[in-house]
């Protein structure tokens, strides 16, 4: 699993590429939180158009990092997920909370 | 009909060999894409149930995995040695979680339920939890 974090503007887009599991998500959520904590952005990306593979350790991360972004005031969103993880995030309820996007 | 039994540490860096291992053994019932996503899905939420709760992340613990194709149909059975469930009814509500500290969205059993045809689990506190899940794929088996 890659991720990315890249900053442009007001805007950080964190890129991951790769499958999502309980084994990957201890390095994605410590170096999510490592970027959110130092802030300086008013939108946060989730770009989920390289994440090939995601089961609901996923939404845990999601909704984890939800909180202190929107403790930040940040806009959240999620780009291009995959049929299957795009069916995962619909059955959580993710889009009540996240609004999905196109990069 | 084919049938498979692997035993494999209860090692979380193993869940993404067994999800594919499972797709792979199915292949031969001419899955569709979205019907081997939601297979590793499945496998992937229980091998994640029994480390994480049922060993509770302990080292030395095994994973069994019984997996048989039959007319069409991938039947896969997950079991542990670990903990058991206490309450096996509430462990199947959507988003119950005993560990909302960890971040846990309690949806593993959902998913599981919603993308296997069928889903069954057997538990007993203290001596393991054991998975029943079938998929119809479709296609005989010649």
């Amino acid at each position: 699993m890659q991720l990315d974090i890249v900053s442009s503007g007001d805007t950080v887009v964190a890129k991951l590429d790769g499958e999502l599991d309980e084994h990957t998500a201890v390095a994605v959520r410590e170096k999510l939180d490592k970027r959110i904590s130092v802030g300086g952005f008013r939108n946060f990306v989730f770009d989920f158009s390289h994440l090939k593979f995601m089961d609901s350790t996923g939404i845990g991360i999601l909704l984890g990092r939800y909180k202190n972004l929107k403790r930040a005031g940040a806009g959240i969103y999620i780009s291009s997920p995959n049929p299957h993880v795009d069916k995962i995030l619909s059955l959580a309820g993710i889009y009540r909370i996240i609004q999905k996007i196109n990069l | 009909m084919n049938k498979l039994y692997i035993k494999i540490s209860a090692d979380m860096a193993n869940d993404a060999f067994i999800r594919s291992t499972v797709a792979a053994f199915c292949v031969e019932l001419d899955p569709t894409v979205e019907q081997i996503e939601d297979i590793k899905t499945a496998v992937s939420e229980a091998f994640t149930n029994c480390v994480i709760h049922g060993y509770e992340g302990k080292s030395g613990n095994y994973v069994y995995l019984d997996l048989c194709v039959d007319g069409g149909k991938l039947s896969i059975i997950i079991s542990d040695g670990g903990k058991g469930i206490e309450n096996v009814q509430q462990a199947l509500e959507p988003f119950f979680t005993t560990k909302p500290d960890e971040e846990r969205s309690g949806m593993g059993f959902t998913l599981m339920s919603t993308f296997m045809d069928e889903m069954r689990v057997d538990s007993t506190p203290g001596k393991g939890t054991t998975v029943t899940m079938v998929k119809n794929i479709g296609k005989e088996v010649a």
